[in-house]
């Protein structure tokens, strides 16, 4: 395979697998075969948590808040501490936003990163709680190219989920089913492979897992339901644990997230036959994560032609890759969360715990519409008037918010998306004399067609040629 | 017909002859799809969680004033419905619309095992899905969906906001956001926009690239064809000055102009009143209810009050007990609001809610809000609700 033929592998191997490459880079990478780069690409993933929420801080506000929530009448003085923690959470929780997409943005371990963002939209989960939030975003990154079974465990006893899915109200004698639910429907097995019998005794053997006041996962042993239970027809005395062994015993599971994990790589519309030799491989390799990427960044469909510039982008993959592509800094990081938002994906806000569904659904006039203006916005510092609506868990904190009222639906004023694209950088990582429509085919991953390449033969500059570019639909494909 | 008028209905005429007025256009001409698409349907999402017992009032019963010590509206500031209850003094102005004859007040609407988180119960709310059930389609965009006659137009589900609610989303049909019909018209016609559709014919197929190209179409022909309709209708009425009553004037405006669009989709948020309540909610039932008022007043002068239904909600009601803070937390079963000029059971439509019959100290709910949603389905926008909703449910008498 000659150079330039490889290049678009590379290229395409490096938008799935992250969030692009730069042109330098892919220069470099054209020379080795597939097996080597994805060999690489799992390589250089090292483990780097996310630090932003203070420990020590967050749990002196929980233990405060539990002392507060226990009393009957407060005084003035203890409701504005109450409303200072709400206040504190809700500020923190949108830095940890700011902090995760700016990691994405910058990191040098793009695979963990994207992956990562795949078990978040898996085991979707929200938490006011941004210690909680941060945990389970780090469990994400750490497992998430490891073992899925030391991954699902951890979720499993994370204070986000066990609090989100209601597990610490699932106690001996009454029961709460909704983890378990969940844990089969949507993390696991899927729809129709269980019974509802299988539901209430697998929520049996949850009860007593829980966290404590400062949010450190405990076995409550007095509330757990130690009897006799009956799932997927097997009867003993199983515990939180050995369900879950139970489920992973099953292919079903296997494929599961085999078929979740090619629709998010790979195509909306799976193949059944490679997402059956996905999870085959992956059940056989016992759960291995990172062997079931390998399989399938190496298999040769996944650089046949309908699987190479058809997928739509999510709009964190859309703002963070035009965000990596041109080196661009946001003085006003803020103006990400409110992009996140009105484009429809807003980092641990997932719609529910099916996470955001993704595909054609990210688009609709109005996504599409900002979608083509932010490249000129971000890439030229153009002024925005776009509002949007307020996420709902917010309302307390709108409520809380004196003004909110007088200004709540009134037009806010302009402002500007505040940011500065590296555009010598940018430039410089492209050899002397490429033309415009040399960067038009490195920017575009569909195949160029005449309309396109007949646009940009008038153009002059690269400059105006990329914002153009970036502001086609064409840019949305990846 | 004075010079005014007479340019007002030429340019009625310029912009399709189904605005001509009927009297100039003989009656056979009109045909009947077209005469079945002056109905429309308007939506108004409180957003937070409205605390419906501080709304419409029970002053009539003791319990209420047991559980709201510091909270509870007296019995002299209620504006009276009936002897058990009455509107929060901040909704004079429905005062007129109601004893017109133009509000329903529906009590109790809920759905079985509520969820009292925002986002999961708007979810429910938004898409008309069991508790225990995810759908990534909203019931106007599955309305949308099943293509039937009279939603067949890219713009027949307009939100005045600029993006679109879940609600709005279908399968394969979305309604279109909008705050500024100029300013999207601008945005889809300048030379880029039309640069890239010029001749594109290749990507009207069914693959991502066509689904964004054919999106980029009817965005540009809705947005050509709302600015085109409307921009010549000026409306003579005075709104109050809030973003709310903004959004109503824009929906007016369209109504008022003849759009052939069928849902509007408006909402108003900051409801989440868990302290001080009082001042927080009385602000924004009076933007509510002066917007709302004003709203119907202006569709009644334009003769459009009859073809028009507007239906209130918020996600969930609040808990009967208030909280320590003089607030209320996340609840269950609450009222709506169903406004329009004909109201089959005009007023109070069923039953106050009981006060000592809870689960949990919140209200147990008397009505499905899906057996709402089918009401308006199937006897306003002429659909059989059962192939919207997933199920069949009854229907009301409200309209």
């Amino acid at each position: 395979m000659n150079a330039k033929d490889n290049s678009l592998r590379v290229k395409h191997l490096y938008n799935r697998a992250g969030f692009g490459i730069s042109y330098a880079d892919l220069h470099k990478l054209s020379r080795k075969n597939t097996e080597k780069i994805v060999a690489g690409l799992l390589k250089e993933t090292k483990d780097d948590p996310i630090t932003l929420v203070s420990d020590t801080e967050s749990r002196r506000q929980m233990l405060v808040q539990a002392g507060l929530y226990t009393k009957k009448n407060l005084s003035d003085e203890e409701k504005k501490i109450r409303q200072e923690i709400i206040r504190m959470q809700n500020e923190v929780s949108k830095d940890l936003n700011i902090a995760w997409i700016d990691k994405m943005i910058n990191t040098t371990s793009p695979l963990r990163e994207k992956m990562t963002l795949f078990w978040h939209g898996h085991f979707a989960c929200r938490s006011n709680e941004p210690l909680y939030a941060q945990q389970l975003n780090n469990i994400q990154r750490t497992y998430g190219l490891g073992n899925f079974k030391t991954l699902l465990m951890e979720v499993s006893k994370s204070p986000a989920m066990l609090q989100y899915l209601n597990n610490q109200q699932n106690r001996k004698g009454k029961p709460n089913e909704n983890f378990a639910r969940e844990l089969m429907e949507l993390f696991t097995l899927g729809r129709g492979k269980y019974t509802e019998n299988d539901i209430k005794e697998s929520a049996r053997s949850f009860t007593g897992w829980m966290y404590d006041k400062d949010g450190t996962f405990i076995f409550r042993q007095n509330l757990h339901d130690d009897g006799t239970k009956t799932f997927f027809g097997k009867t003993g005395n199983f515990d939180g644990e050995n369900i879950i062994d139970l489920i992973l015993a099953k292919p079903e599971t296997a494929e599961f997230i085999a078929r979740k994990v090619y629709k998010f790589f790979v195509n909306d519309q799976p193949d059944e036959a490679h997402v059956k030799e996905l999870g085959d491989h992956f059940y056989a390799a016992n759960y291995d994560i990172s062997a079931l990427i390998k399989k399938m960044f190496t298999s040769e469909w996944f650089y046949s032609a309908e699987n190479v510039g058809t997928k739509i982008k999510s709009p964190i993959e859309f703002l963070v890759g035009l965000s990596r592509e041109f080196y661009v800094t946001y003085n006003k990081p803020q103006i990400l969360i409110q992009l996140q938002s009105s484009l429809g994906q807003y980092l641990f806000n997932p719609p529910n715990v099916a996470g955001w569904p993704g595909g054609q659904n990210w688009i609709d006039s109005s996504s599409l519409m900002l979608r083509m203006r932010i490249p000129s916005l971000v890439l030229n510092d153009g002024e925005i008037d776009f509002s949007g609506k307020a996420d709902p868990e917010d309302e307390a904190v709108i409520a809380l918010n004196k003004n909110a009222t007088a200004n709540a639906n009134n037009a806010k004023p302009k402002s500007y998306v505040n940011a500065n694209a590296d555009w010598s950088k940018f430039l410089s990582t492209f050899p002397k004399g490429t033309s415009p429509l040399e960067l038009t085919a490195f920017l575009l991953q569909p195949k160029l067609n005449d309309k396109i390449i007949k646009m940009v033969s008038d153009n002059k500059g690269l400059r105006s040629t990329a914002v153009e570019i970036t502001s086609m639909p064409e840019y949305q494909l990846v | 017909m004075n010079r005014r008028n007479f340019l007002r209905n030429t340019g009625f005429v310029a912009a399709g002859s189904l605005f001509v007025p009927a009297f100039m256009k003989p009656f056979e001409a009109l045909a009947l799809d077209e005469l079945s698409l002056y109905k429309n349907l308007v939506v108004v999402q409180l957003s937070g969680g409205n605390d419906g017992l501080n709304t419409v009032v029970p002053f009539g019963n003791d319990l209420y004033y047991q559980k709201r010590k510091s909270i509870a509206i007296k019995p002299e500031d209620v504006i009276k419905l009936n002897d058990m209850q009455g509107l929060n003094p901040n909704m004079a102005a429905l005062q007129e619309i109601y004893d017109q004859g133009w509000m329903t007040i529906i009590n109790d609407v809920g759905y079985p095992n509520p969820d009292r988180s925002h986002f999961r119960s708007m979810d429910i709310w938004q898409t008309g899905s069991d508790s225990n059930q995810f759908l990534s389609t909203g019931w106007i965009g599955r309305y949308l969906d099943s293509n039937c006659q009279t939603c067949k137009f890219p713009y027949t589900a307009i939100e005045v906001d600029d993006s679109l609610s879940l609600a709005m989303k279908g399968q394969t049909k979305k309604g279109i956001a909008l705050k500024d019909p100029a300013a999207l018209f601008r945005n889809t016609n300048n030379p880029f926009f039309k640069a890239v559709l010029q001749n594109d014919q290749e990507h009207l197929d069914e693959d991502n690239l066509g689904y964004l190209y054919k999106t980029m179409i009817e965005t540009q022909s809705s947005a050509s064809y709302i600015q085109n309709t409307s921009k010549i209708y000026q409306s003579k009425f005075t709104y109050p000055s809030s973003g709310f009553a903004n959004q109503l004037k824009t929906v007016s405006k369209f109504i008022s102009s003849g759009l052939k669009t069928r849902v509007y989709y408006v909402s108003l948020s900051g409801f989440d009143t868990h302290v001080n309540q009082i001042g927080q909610q009385g602000n924004l039932l009076k933007q509510y209810s002066e917007g709302m008022a004003a709203f119907i007043k202006d569709l009644k002068s334009n003769n459009k009050l009859d073809d028009t239904l507007v239906v209130t909600f918020s996600e969930f009601g609040r808990r009967v007990e208030q909280n320590a803070s003089s607030g209320t937390d996340h609840g269950t079963a609450n009222n709506m609001f169903v406004f329009g000029g004909r109201l089959k059971k005009q007023g109070i439509f069923n039953a106050a809610p009981n006060l000592s019959d809870l689960d949990n100290g919140d209200l147990k709910y008397q009505l499905d809000f899906r057996q709402v949603y089918g009401t308006i389905l199937d006897k306003w926008l002429d659909v059989n609700n059962g192939d919207i909703l997933n199920k069949k449910f009854n229907t009301l008498d409200f309209i």
